[in-house]
């Protein structure tokens, strides 16, 4: 499937297309995402993001355009990319009415891990996020920081090679940021290539390459320290802004 | 099969959790039976007559005490005007209203002929059919009866008259609870087993968790597998607590087998869910699945032959009741109720049934989809 040169990218996005009716949401996007990258994809609301995401996780068919996930080809083998990757949407799809026990349970025995593994990582991850006291609390009963760990523990339970982020840590206080962040570090320290949206600015420095989305297409695309560089600004913030005001999508 | 097997731990650990929504599946088919039985009735007893008596004769006091006599008539008043009476009819004191007329009984004798006047309140159409017919079964009663008084006892026998015995087969008393309950058990199956599913794929749709399934290497299959099995053992719990308390309450329990029950049950829930699969993929929102769900169950109910008899409708409405499946589930429970109906006698109903357990769940299959 890949070329020995390739071997590394495991992400492949060419001219990568998304139209609703008249409406371009994506515009001809192409990029590539290194094995083991934390690969941040910025954008203001409205930019695209989360389209582009949908596509590459394949419950989105694109327009037109090409895309490889994890070795797979997105129009003909979603199924495969599904076992592949692992994905933590906006709304963090823990089921509420669920215990942290069960909800763990569930996601491990539909990514098809045996008893035995389900086991050893749920201890290993309730350890980890410190939840063996509350393991048979409702989800619902949680505060929005530790759903947010939970959900992100879960979406790497099935050990994926590829992690997608929609936007994880909207509404929640700058320490729990922190910690979410030592998570991805830890994940990707693992060998987990992670693909992250954010409209947090100083979390795009904790990445190791960043594209910058606007009305659909990518504006820049390199590691903060480049993209400074080349824009001779010394703060990602103020090259968004100078990015994001030539949109003409309004919010 | 692993995965399917997680699939319903997880949708038994919710549907248990939800404490209101057990006691309500529990509660649901025994209130329904216990009340709609009596609602539902078909008899019309205690009809609320005025009556306009012009004549004060011994004939007119005669007929009216035939009325009377009955459960049938409630006497409401004796008016001296048929605008008094009509008056009593507006005000809702009075559902039907006989004036006799003056020279009613010298007119019998004399003229061998008269007529009397009958007003009944059509607002509800069906009281008001079934008195006029009880109003003219009764002057025909004593129509013979006042020409077997005139004619000499000798001769009676010369009086050519045919009676007409009949006889109720499979249900001898007309007993309408028999008829009713079966349905009525039909009815709370299909909105338990319904509703239930639909609501619920909808929820996870606006809870954002059908995207996370559908990012999974969950196969579609096991997903409608793991949607259906919950609610097609919720719907033969619901059968079950329905014959229960019908036993119970009304004594009504199968001249057939409650086998063929459960089997017509069986594969008429798989059909029923795999329609509801079906709406909940159309939904978006749960106000949305509501609203379907209705509309489809108010059709289900009014042309399922429970209320209003099949055989009443225009051709254009039976032809309807025949693509809906609630009408075959009826027909056939009443049949294995009332009448033993097997298997063999049922093969056309389960024919049809196992039809569109395959379209619906077809259809189901197509629209649901995890990609976009």
């Amino acid at each position: 499937m890949t070329t020995p040169a390739e071997k590394d990218i495991v992400i492949k996005v060419e001219n990568l297309t998304k139209r609703f009716g008249d409406f371009t949401a994506v515009n001809q996007i192409s990029f590539e995402v290194n094995k083991g990258e934390i690969f941040g994809f910025l954008g203001a609301n409205g930019a695209g993001k989360t389209t582009a995401m949908k596509m590459l996780i394949g419950i989105l068919n694109p327009t037109s355009g090409k895309a490889n996930v994890a070795g797979f080809d997105i129009y003909n083998q979603p199924e495969q990319i599904k076992r592949n990757i692992g994905y933590m949407s906006q709304k963090f799809s823990l089921y509420e009415d669920l215990t942290i026990a069960e909800n763990i349970n569930f996601f491990g025995g539909i990514y098809g891990l045996n008893d035995d593994e389900i086991k050893f990582k749920s201890e290993e991850l309730l350890t980890k996020l410190n939840f063996h006291a509350i393991k048979n609390n409702l989800v619902s009963s949680l505060p929005l920081g530790w759903k947010q760990k939970l959900a992100f523990s879960l979406a790497i339970f099935h050990s994926p090679k590829i992690v997608f982020l929609d936007e994880p840590t909207s509404g929640v206080d700058p320490i729990t940021r922190r910690q979410f962040w030592d998570l991805i570090y830890e994940a990707s320290h693992n060998g987990i290539t992670v693909f992250v949206t954010t409209h947090y600015m100083d979390e795009a420095e904790y990445c190791n390459r960043i594209s910058i989305m606007v009305d659909g297409e990518i504006k820049a695309l390199d590691s903060p320290k480049e993209l400074k560089n080349n824009f001779q600004i010394d703060s990602i913030d103020d090259i968004f802004y100078l990015l994001a005001r030539k949109a003409k999508r309004i919010e | 099969m692993r995965q399917l097997k997680f699939l319903l731990i997880k949708e038994f650990q919710q549907i248990l959790r939800n404490k209101l929504l057990v006691r309500l599946i529990i509660a649901v088919p025994i209130v329904q039976l216990v009340i709609l039985p009596f609602a539902a009735n078909y008899e019309i007893q205690n009809i609320k007559l005025s009556v306009v008596d012009n004549d004060h004769s011994e004939y007119s006091r005669k007929l009216i005490n035939k009325f009377t006599s009955t459960n049938y008539f409630l006497l409401n008043g004796y008016f001296y005007s048929y605008k008094e009476a009509i008056h009593q009819l507006e005000k809702d004191n009075a559902e039907l209203i006989i004036e006799i007329p003056k020279n009613f009984e010298k007119d019998l004798i004399r003229e061998n002929e008269t007529k009397i006047f009958i007003t009944a309140n059509a607002i509800n159409g069906q009281t008001a059919g079934l008195s006029v017919s009880y109003s003219n079964s009764i002057i025909r009663d004593f129509n013979n009866d006042i020409r077997i008084e005139w004619l000499q006892p000798a001769r009676i026998n010369s009086l050519p008259t045919i009676e007409v015995t009949s006889s109720n087969w499979f249900n001898p008393k007309m007993n309408y609870k028999y008829f009713i309950v079966p349905g009525l058990m039909v009815l709370l199956v299909t909105l338990v087993g319904f509703l239930l599913t639909t609501i619920n794929i909808v929820k996870e749709k606006e809870d954002g968790t059908i995207e996370q399934l559908n990012v999974s290497p969950l196969k579609k299959y096991q997903f409608i597998l793991g949607k259906l099995i919950p609610f097609w053992i919720i719907g033969l719990v619901v059968l079950t607590i329905a014959q229960i308390v019908s036993f119970v309450l009304y004594g009504i329990y199968p001249v057939g087998s409650y086998l063929t029950i459960y089997l017509f049950a069986a594969i008429y829930l798989v059909a029923l869910l795999g329609f509801g699969l079906f709406v909940s993929t159309l939904a978006e929102t749960q106000q949305q699945a509501m609203f379907i769900a209705y509309f489809f169950m108010m059709i289900f109910i009014l042309l399922g032959g429970l209320f209003a008899p099949i055989e009443n409708m225009p051709n254009w409405a039976q032809f309807l009741t025949r693509l809906n499946p609630v009408s075959y589930f009826i027909e056939a429970i009443r049949m294995i109720i009332l009448k033993g109906s097997g298997i063999k006698e049922l093969a056309t109903h389960f024919g049809i049934i196992i039809l569109f357990a395959i379209i619906f769940n077809t259809l189901a299959v197509y629209s649901y989809h995890k990609t976009n």
